[in-house]
């Protein structure tokens, strides 16, 4: 045992004083060379002194914040004992994806925003703390397979092997139905292995998650792209009784300004989607190439453009930029997204929007006329709504763009099924957090509902969704 | 995994594949196309589906060696697996009783149009085929097309058979023959394409062309193959693969087409450095 958590636990004071503990990170000059992940994790001994901060509240308002409703203090009051794998075993009764939650999920927002401890001091470091478990466990190779109920002989079909996908694949094979799950790309995970960057969130955990839910009995299909290879009513017919879509917010958003076509300019699920799904960075070992741009330009502020930005910077950028045309205060990004973009030496253009684009003769890329902006009043978000300053333009001289202000519904699955109430967005419209969709026995969850949001909401809606499911299935 | 069935020279340069995906097969109409990834390591590459049989649930695809992963490809034998087929993907081609159409392919670009032909033909259409190469030896698919046309004109750039000259002189030689000519599909390099719809447009004959924009997903997640069509921006891979070819920027999709001749070179070089090695 350690000293020092002997002597925390002693006296009530002294329990008070230990500060959230810090996760060593690998050093910016170094991990902006390379695509490793960037904080280490816990070890053991920091994990138990940081879960003994945890008060233990009778009723924690930690799980309240939480969107999967994971037993908060039960699991970190295991860590805190020393039994790791006990702590996983907690987790995943309610979050299928625990060590990739404890990476992604925006936890100063939810569990640790309501957190008693934070009242006063720092909250407990739920997210960490749940990082170190899931690590511990799957490193442990003692992973636990959940129990799984005789099956019922009843099919569902799930479009999308994103985290609203796998969640609610997770929960119905638990309950004893036959899950198969169809993905588009030639991996499962959605935006976990397309979209979020290696050195955020190692892609061997997802495939371990993925392959857990694969033992457990659920089936995926991938290369299958519903709505082209099948249809969701064609599904149905082949006998499948439910349908979940759960396909993301997957088309970008370009901003049709002049020039937006010329070659360097990426969407950025275009760069991350070659850098991350297809391996770029690793260029030519694997095929896919991407262009190493010197002076790169991310339009954006929130965690798409700082994971953008921060591939820019690891794919050999001397010059990484993000341009957002509100202030730092109003980026939708993690703070801790901003804070490592930051200290990787990431230069923030605040109050900035690119107008147009120039190029040479060969297409490419090679200036960015922006315009500086000014706060007016507040908009329908709730942020103040900027506005451009006349007379403010200027050149940025550019070779390579992401465009990372957003994403909007990818319209094959609505277009192909009769029926499905949609939105003025080309969002699917859900009668209620059940995700019942207009057409009986199909339901929807995840950014192809709500719009881009987060992977722990998605995770949310899948969760409610397989309930729902389950409810309809049963007295059917 | 599917696996390959057929992988046998058309010409030099240019390979037939049959591989197993039987839902693929069932599904395919005249005009989409698939993505293949050969091997985890490998790039996704959007492929038009050539022919298909439902019922052996198998489908063709015709492919020129012009870099490393095509190369890769045409080394593959039967038995052996792609590891990732993605489909069918596209807008099928809109295929009506036009009346009289032609069908012009260019290259490796007659495979492409062949599925076309073989449709318009079985609608009810006369079908006039235009197809060229570069020469002689490089000519693929005389004899498919010859079955499905009504009349087949047959070109080489350097006259070593029959006709001597581009595909697009001899569709000016067809109009200017007086023939009524209700839509014409074109397909095939760039550069030619651009030159046919030069030729349609003062006749006001509606020409389609299908783009082989760089691809990524091919779902509409990327945006890599955007193209301007009308002043508009479009996805190759959703929105098309075929466009009114009188409103396609040709410059464009020329310029985009060259995004990464550099990478494609090294790899390339390595590929065959490594090939030659063994």
């Amino acid at each position: 045992m350690n000293n020092i958590g002997v002597d925390v636990m002693e006296t009530k004071e002294k329990k008070e004083k230990v500060p959230r503990q810090k996760m060593p990170e690998q050093d910016p000059k170094v991990r902006i060379t390379n695509f490793q992940e960037v904080p280490y994790g816990y070890s053991e001994e920091t994990a138990i002194m940081e879960a003994k901060r945890c008060i233990q509240c009778k009723k924690p308002a930690c799980i309240a914040g939480c969107p999967v409703d994971v037993k908060i203090p039960e699991f970190i009051k295991e860590i805190a004992e020393g039994n790791f794998i006990g702590a996983a075993k907690i987790l995943k009764e309610t979050n299928s994806l625990p060590a990739v939650c404890g990476r992604v999920c925006p936890q100063e927002d939810q569990c640790e925003k309501t957190c008693i401890i934070g009242k006063k001091g720092e909250p407990v470091a739920i997210g960490r703390l749940e990082r170190f478990a899931a690590d511990y466990e799957r490193n442990s190779g003692k992973i636990s397979v959940p129990v799984v109920a005789k099956s019922n002989g009843k099919k569902v079909a799930i479009a999308g092997a994103g985290p609203a996908g796998l969640t609610i694949a997770g929960d119905l094979i638990k309950l004893g139905y036959e899950v198969t799950v169809f993905e588009a790309l030639h991996k499962a995970g959605g935006v976990l292995v397309y979209g979020i960057p290696e050195f955020r969130l190692p892609k061997a955990i997802v495939e371990a998650e993925v392959e857990g839910l694969r033992q457990l009995g659920v089936k995926i299909e991938t290369n299958y792209v519903i709505g082209r290879t099948k249809t969701i009513d064609e599904l149905l017919e082949e006998g499948y009784q439910a349908v979940f879509i759960g396909v993301g917010a997957g088309a970008p958003v370009f901003m049709n300004i002049p020039g937006e076509n010329l070659i360097g300019i990426y969407s950025a699920n275009e760069y991350l989607t070659r850098s991350n799904l297809m391996k770029a960075y690793l260029f030519p070992e694997y095929d896919t190439p991407i262009v190493r741009g010197k002076k790169v330009a991310v339009i954006g502020g929130g965690n798409v453009a700082m994971d953008s930005v921060r591939t820019a910077l690891r794919l050999g950028a001397e010059r990484a930029m993000i341009i957002y045309r509100r202030t730092e205060v109003e980026m939708p990004a993690r703070i801790e997204e901003v804070h490592h973009a930051q200290e990787e030496g990431v230069e923030f253009l605040m109050l900035t929007a690119p107008v147009e684009y120039v190029g040479n003769q060969d297409g490419w890329v090679t200036g960015m006329k922006c315009i500086k902006m000014e706060l007016g009043e507040p908009d329908a978000s709730g942020r103040r709504s900027p506005k451009p300053i006349k007379g403010s333009e200027y050149m940025i001289d550019v070779d390579t763009v992401v465009v990372a202000v957003g994403t909007v519904a990818n319209p094959i699955v609505p277009a192909t099924t009769k029926g499905l109430e949609t939105n003025k967005w080309g969002y699917i419209v859900a009668k209620d957090e059940s995700g019942l969709t207009s057409r009986e026995g199909i339901y929807a969850g995840g950014d192809i509902v709500t719009g881009a949001a987060t992977v722990i909401l998605a995770m949310g809606a899948g969760r409610k969704s397989a309930k729902a499911i389950h409810e309809y299935l049963s007295n059917k | 995994m599917n696996k390959i069935l057929e992988n046998t020279k058309l010409s030099e340069q240019v390979v037939k594949m049959v591989f197993e995906a039987p839902v693929i097969a069932q599904k395919r109409k005249a005009g989409q196309f698939i993505i293949l990834k050969i091997d985890e390591k490998g790039e996704r590459i959007p492929l038009t589906i050539v022919d298909s049989d439902a019922q052996k649930g198998t489908v063709t695809i015709i492919y020129q060696i012009v870099g490393k992963t095509t190369a890769q490809l045409s080394m593959l034998k039967t038995g052996d697996v792609l590891q990732d087929v993605q489909g069918p993907l596209g807008n099928p081609t809109e295929i009506e009783n036009f009346g009289r159409v032609v069908c012009v392919g260019g290259g490796v670009g007659v495979g492409v149009v062949y599925p076309l032909a073989v449709a318009l033909k079985k609608a009810g259409n006369e079908v006039i085929s235009i197809i060229g190469s570069r020469t002689k030896d490089l000519l693929i698919l005389e004899e498919e097309m010859k079955k499905v046309s009504d009349r087949l004109i047959v070109c080489t750039d350097d006259g070593s058979y029959g006709f001597h000259g581009f595909v697009s002189v001899a569709l000016q030689q067809v109009i200017d023959e007086g023939n009524k000519i209700d839509h014409v599909f074109a397909i095939g390099p760039v550069p030619m394409m651009k030159v046919l719809c030069d030729v349609t447009k003062p006749h006001g004959i509606k020409t389609v062309v299908s783009l082989n924009s760089i691809m990524v997903d091919a779902t509409g997640m990327c945006g890599a193959c955007r193209v301007s069509v009308g002043g508009k921006t479009k996805f190759t891979c959703v929105d098309g693969p075929e466009f009114d070819g009188h409103e396609v920027d040709f410059k464009l999709l020329s310029d985009r087409l060259k995004t990464y001749c550099e990478s494609e070179r090294v790899a390339y070089e390595q590929h065959r450095c490594g090939c030659d090695g063994n």
